[in-house]
C-alpha cells in the first residue's frame, strides 16, 4: 500500500510534470506562433507596401538583379546612382536597424548622420507611418542579399555640398506623417496618403523650381526631371485633372493601364506596370477617390473660343493632313475618334491639346504598347515614326491633330520635334 | 438522321445570323497580327519583308531566338533605343506569344542579294562558312548555324534572307561591344573578333546574295564543343516550344 502511494505520488509527480511541461510548451507556442505569424504577415505587408511605393522602380537597373540598385538618375544637379536596397552585409543595407531606415525614410538621412538628396524622395515617404515604414523595411530584410558595388553619385560642383543640402531641408523640407483631414472620408484619407506618401506622385506631376524642389504638393504637372516627358497636371481640366471622371474609371486605367478613352503612356506606363496594378481593389479606389476630388470640375465655364485662323496657320496645319491620313487614319479614325478600349481617340484627347506637345511628340517619334498588365495582358501598341517620317512631318502632323476636330492647341515646329529626343536608354 | 442534320445547319445558320446582327462594338480584329502592328511597321509583313531597309526580317526565326532577343532588348543586353522604348512595359508571356507569332509566318524570301566578290574572293568565304578556321578556334558558320545556314531549333538565328546593312551593324556591333552590353558573355562577340576586316566585308556581301533554301535544323545536330562555347544563347529560361 505504501509502496502503492508512493507509485501513486511520483505518477502524480510525473503526471505533474507533464502537464507544466505542456502548458509550458504550450504557452511558449502562444508565445511565439503569433509573433512567427505577425513576421510573415509583416513582410507580406512590406512586400505590398514596397510595391505601393515603387521603390523597385528606381533601386533596379534594367534587367538588373531587383532592389540591387545601381540605376543612374539624371537631373541639373548631377548624377545620381541609386543604393543597393537588398540586406547585404557590405553593399546593402544588411547592417540596417529598424530605425536607421526610419531615419532615412523620414527624416532624409543616411545610416551616418549625413542629409541625403532629395532625389530620394524622402520628401514625400515622410508622410508615411512608422508601422509602414518598419513593414517595409522588413521586406527588405527578408530579400536575398546581393552582393553588388553600385559606382558613386557625380554630383556637379556646388551641390555636392551638405551645408547646401541643409539649408535645402530647411527651406523645402517639411518632415511629418500623414495627418488624416477629419472632414473627409476614411477612403478619401487613405487615397491622400498613398497619392502624396508612398506613391511620390508628386515627384513628376508638379513643377520644379530652380533648386529641384517640387512647389507644393498640388500635383499641377510639370516636365519630369531627367526625362523627356511631361507629367501632365492632375487638378486642370485641360490635362489630366479627372475632376469629372467617374471613379471606376480612374482606378481602371490606372491598375490595367487603358479605359474605353485613354491610355498611359511613356514614365507613367512603367508606373502602372511596376506597381500600381499590385494595388488591392480598395486602395486602388481609394487613390481614385482621392483623385478625383483634386480635379477641377468644368462646371458652367463657357466652351473656348477658338479665334478665327490667320491663313498661314491653316495652310501650315493642311501639311499635315496627308501625313495623317496616311500614317494614323487606319488606327486612329477619320475624326480622330480611334477606337474605345485599343486606339486613344485624338479629338477632344487632353493629352493631344494641352500646352507641353512633348508626349504627343514622343509618341510620334517612339510608338508604344500600353502596359502589359493582369487586367490588359496582350495590349495593342503605337509604332515608332522616327524611322518613317521626317522631322518636318512629325511637325506637320502633330500640329494638324493638335488642331483638328474641334482640338485647339498651338503649333509645333520641327525644332520642337528634336528637341523632344533623348533618354535614358 | 439526315432532318436532324438539316436542322442543325439551320440553326447554325440562324446562330450565324444573330451574331452578325449584335452590335460591332470595335472594328479592330482581336489578333496577333493587329496587336504587333508597332513591329511590323519596320519588320515589314507579307507584302514588303523586302531587304532594302536596315531592318532583320523576324518571320520565320526560330522562336526561342526571338524571345531572347526581344527580351535582351527589354532588358538592356542588347542595344537599340526603338526596341528597348517598344518593348519596356511587355511581359515575359507576352514577348513569348509575340515570338511564337513572328516564328511561325511563311513569308517568302526576297530574291538573293547581287554577288560582288571576285572568285578568290567567294572560295575563302565560303571555305570560312564551311570549314571555319581551326587554327584561329574559328568554327564553321554552318556549325552552329545548320548545314544550311537556316538556323538550329530554337535558339540559333538563321543567316540568309538578311539585308547586308544589318548583317554588317551586327558584325560592327559584336567586334566593338555594341551589341551585347555589360557583362553578357556571347560567344558571336569572341568570334566576330578573331576575323579579319576583309573576312567581315565578305561575309556581309556573300550571306544576303545565298540563295534562301531549307529549314532550320534540330538542336541535337549542334556539335557539344560549340553548344557549351554558346551555352548563354542556348539558355533560354522560361521559354516554352
Amino acid at each position: 500500500m505504501k509502496q502503492l502511494s508512493k507509485f501513486r505520488s511520483a505518477e502524480k509527480r510525473q503526471v505533474a510534470v507533464f502537464i507544466a511541461s505542456m502548458l509550458l510548451s504550450l504557452s511558449s507556442i502562444a508565445a511565439t506562433q503569433p509573433s512567427a505569424n505577425s513576421d510573415a504577415e509583416q513582410v507580406l505587408r512590406g512586400e505590398y507596401l514596397t510595391r505601393a511605393g515603387n521603390c523597385m522602380g528606381c533601386h533596379t537597373t534594367r534587367g538588373g538583379k531587383p532592389y540591387a540598385g545601381g540605376r543612374e538618375l539624371v537631373t541639373p544637379f548631377g548624377k545620381f546612382v541609386t543604393p543597393n536596397i537588398t540586406p547585404d552585409n557590405e553593399t546593402g543595407i544588411g547592417h540596417w536597424s529598424e530605425e536607421d531606415f526610419w531615419q532615412a525614410l523620414h527624416y532624409g538621412k543616411g545610416r551616418d548622420g549625413s542629409y541625403l538628396y532629395p532625389v530620394f524622395p524622402y520628401t514625400e515617404y515622410t508622410k508615411v507611418t512608422r508601422q509602414d515604414a518598419d513593414a517595409i523595411f522588413a521586406y527588405l530584410r527578408s530579400l536575398t542579399p546581393v552582393a553588388q558595388t553600385n559606382p558613386p553619385h557625380k554630383i556637379t560642383s556646388p551641390y555636392d555640398n551638405q551645408f547646401l543640402l541643409f539649408l535645402w531641408r530647411t527651406w523645402y523640407f517639411k518632415e511629418g506623417v500623414y495627418e488624416p483631414d477629419d472632414s473627409k472620408s476614411e477612403e478619401w484619407n487613405r487615397g491622400n496618403y498613398l497619392v502624396q506618401g508612398l506613391g511620390h506622385c508628386n515627384a513628376c506631376h508638379t513643377p520644379r523650381n530652380v533648386w529641384g524642389a517640387s512647389q507644393d504638393d498640388k500635383l499641377a504637372g510639370g516636365e519630369i526631371m531627367g526625362t523627356y516627358w511631361y507629367a501632365p497636371s492632375l487638378i486642370s481640366h485641360r490635362e489630366a485633372g479627372m475632376g469629372e471622371w467617374p471613379v471606376d474609371e480612374i482606378a481602371k486605367l490606372l491598375s490595367t493601364g487603358v479605359t474605353g478613352h485613354a491610355v498611359t503612356s511613356g514614365p507613367m506606363a512603367t508606373i502602372v506596370r511596376q506597381s500600381l496594378q499590385y494595388l488591392s481593389k480598395d486602395d486602388m479606389r481609394a487613390v481614385a477617390v482621392y483623385l478625383q476630388s483634386l480635379g477641377e470640375k468644368r462646371g458652367e465655364e463657357a466652351p473656348r473660343k477658338i479665334p478665327p485662323m490667320p491663313e498661314r496657320v491653316s495652310r501650315y496645319l493642311a501639311l499635315g493632313e496627308p501625313v495623317y491620313i496616311k500614317h494614323c487614319q487606319e488606327c486612329h479614325g477619320k475624326s480622330g475618334e480611334g477606337v474605345p478600349g485599343v486606339y486613344p481617340p485624338l479629338a477632344g484627347n487632353r493629352s493631344v491639346t494641352m500646352t507641353s506637345p512633348l508626349n504627343t511628340i514622343r509618341s510620334v517619334l517612339y510608338g508604344g504598347f500600353s502596359p502589359a498588365t493582369a487586367g490588359n495582358p496582350r495590349p495593342y501598341g503605337m509604332p515608332p515614326f522616327q524611322h518613317i517620317i521626317r522631322d518636318h512631318e512629325i511637325a506637320w502632323v502633330v500640329s494638324y491633330i493638335r488642331n483638328a476636330w474641334g482640338n485647339f492647341g498651338s503649333l509645333v515646329s520641327p525644332e520642337d520635334v528634336d528637341s523632344s529626343r533623348g533618354n535614358e536608354f | 438522321m439526315q432532318m436532324k442534320f438539316i436542322v442543325f445547319i439551320l440553326l447554325a445558320i440562324g446562330s450565324g445570323l444573330v451574331s452578325a446582327q449584335e452590335p460591332v462594338l470595335s472594328s479592330v480584329p482581336d489578333t496577333l497580327e493587329q496587336r504587333v502592328k508597332p513591329c511590323t511597321i519596320c519588320h515589314g509583313d507579307e507584302d514588303k519583308a523586302g531587304r532594302d531597309a536596315y531592318y532583320p526580317r523576324i518571320a520565320g526565326k526560330p522562336a526561342g531566338y526571338l524571345f531572347n532577343q526581344l527580351r535582351n532588348f527589354r532588358d538592356g543586353r542588347r542595344y537599340y533605343q526603338a526596341m528597348a522604348i517598344l518593348l519596356e512595359n511587355l511581359s515575359d508571356e507576352y514577348l513569348l506569344e509575340i515570338a511564337h507569332y513572328f516564328s511561325s509566318l511563311k513569308y517568302p524570301y526576297p530574291e538573293p542579294a547581287a554577288n560582288t566578290l571576285s572568285p578568290e574572293e567567294i572560295q575563302a568565304v565560303e571555305t570560312l562558312v564551311h570549314s571555319g578556321d581551326p587554327e584561329r578556334d574559328i568554327p564553321a558558320c554552318g556549325a552552329c548555324h545548320g548545314k544550311a545556314l537556316m538556323g538550329v531549333e530554337p535558339f540559333i538565328p538563321s543567316l540568309l534572307g538578311l539585308p547586308h546593312a544589318y548583317v554588317a551593324a551586327q558584325f560592327g556591333g559584336w567586334r566593338n561591344g555594341g551589341i551585347m552590353r555589360g557583362q553578357t558573355p556571347d560567344c558571336m562577340s569572341e568570334i566576330a573578333k578573331k576575323l579579319s576586316q576583309e573576312e567581315v566585308n565578305a561575309l556581309t556581301v556573300w550571306l544576303p546574295a545565298h540563295p534562301v533554301t531549307g529549314e532550320p535544323a534540330e538542336a541535337e545536330t549542334l556539335p557539344p564543343e560549340l553548344a557549351q562555347r554558346c551555352q548563354t544563347i542556348l539558355s533560354g529560361e522560361g521559354f516554352t516550344r
